[in-house]
């Protein structure tokens, strides 16, 4: 899933300082399992909002409302089931969902509620990490399943660094090298010879480098 | 200045019973503040961030949550749950400015306890400290 974490409130207050009606609009996809942009979070957030506010002494009513999610269009015309009660939305949903709002409703105001990190999976409770980077050449089935574009601080595709020490990454001693981790996992799998394979000089532009990616599908579009 | 905090008080069932004791008149013969409102909860594990905040929405100077100690809660982890979400009020409260110590967590066993009165005293010595609330 996609995680994401709450802006400063700071940020959050000087965006929307000069708006009356603010709508904190939740987003119930990914954002709601990683506690971030949820019902839960959004009304927390419309608190401080109102805090916030009313400490610099400006009047504003600030509401929250949710959608299924936010990064989809019929979603997206939900809004105007709150159409005059607001004059700007503050979205808790990851970066996505604000650039919908933002395509699809020219004349609003939409502002960020959270920094959106990276996908990734709830590690335990409380705690994710990241796993994928959403890179668009997929690797995964030449490395036991481990991510090295991901997991990998320097994103290497042949082996590791000369900074892992015992397992773990030179950047930090709590990052678990992941290229130790796919070498072990290989063994395990009685794979390690694949990996004197090199693997050549990637083509980037699958990654975003070649500029915004598209995805179309002809068997579904009408 | 003359200034009596609004102070609001959550509390599990377990840690304020002596709300009940005599007939409710057990906190004024043990020197309970009397500008403290007590809210009564299940659990402290209960209480939601929203529900601190809107203490402080309607007005409150200062808002505090006793409930058992760290390991010994009725049920189970309720205290722990409700120190974490202190501290993120506590957090919040920061990140707008205000001073922390608005919000406190206590911890105190079980029954009638001189803990649970002490714990308002110190709360509504700090927070006349601090004064009105900024909001």
């Amino acid at each position: 899933m996609i995680i994401a974490e709450r802006k400063p409130l700071a940020e959050i207050i000087d965006m929307v300082k000069d708006h009356t009606k603010i709508l904190v609009l939740a987003c119930r996809g990914c954002v709601t399992v990683c506690s971030a942009g949820g019902e839960r979070e959004a009304d927390i957030l419309a608190s401080l909002i109102r805090l916030g506010l009313k400490k610099e002494g400006k009047k504003a009513e600030v509401s929250t409302a949710s959608l299924v999610r936010q990064c989809d269009k019929e979603y997206i015309d939900g809004i105007d089931q709150w159409k005059g009660q607001y004059d700007a939305i503050v979205s808790t949903a990851c970066g996505v969902g604000v650039n919908f709002i933002a395509n699809l409703r020219q004349g609003e105001h939409v502002y960020p509620a959270l920094n959106t990190t990276f996908f990734g999976g709830s590690a335990e409770q409380g705690i994710w990490s990241e796993q994928c980077a959403g890179c668009g050449n997929c690797v995964l089935h030449l490395t036991g399943g481990l991510c090295p574009i991901a997991r990998c601080a320097k994103s290497l595709f042949n082996g590791p660094c000369g900074g892992s020490v015992k397992g773990r990454c030179e950047i930090n001693s709590q990052v678990p090298c992941v290229w130790q981790k796919i070498y072990d996992r290989m063994g395990t799998l009685n794979r390690q010879k694949e990996l004197f394979v090199t693997q050549p000089i990637r083509d980037w532009s699958s990654a975003g480098h070649g500029g915004p990616r598209k995805q179309v599908r002809d068997d579904l579009t009408i | 200045m003359n200034f009596t905090p609004d102070i609001r008080l959550f509390s599990c069932h377990y840690t304020c019973q002596q709300t009940s004791a005599m007939d409710g008149k057990g906190l004024s013969n043990i020197n309970f503040p009397e500008n403290i409102k007590i809210n009564r909860v299940v659990c402290t594990g209960k209480i939601e961030v929203t529900t601190l905040l809107k203490a402080f929405e309607e007005g409150a100077d200062g808002v505090y949550v006793v409930g058992c100690p760290l390991d010994a809660c009725h049920n189970a982890k309720g205290s722990q749950r409700a120190a974490k979400r202190v501290e993120t009020v506590r957090e919040a409260l920061a990140e707008l400015n205000v001073e922390p110590d608005r919000i406190k967590m206590y911890h105190t066993p079980r029954g009638l306890h001189h803990e649970f009165v002490e714990a308002a005293h110190e709360m509504n010595s700090i927070v006349t400290k601090l004064g009105p609330s900024p909001f």
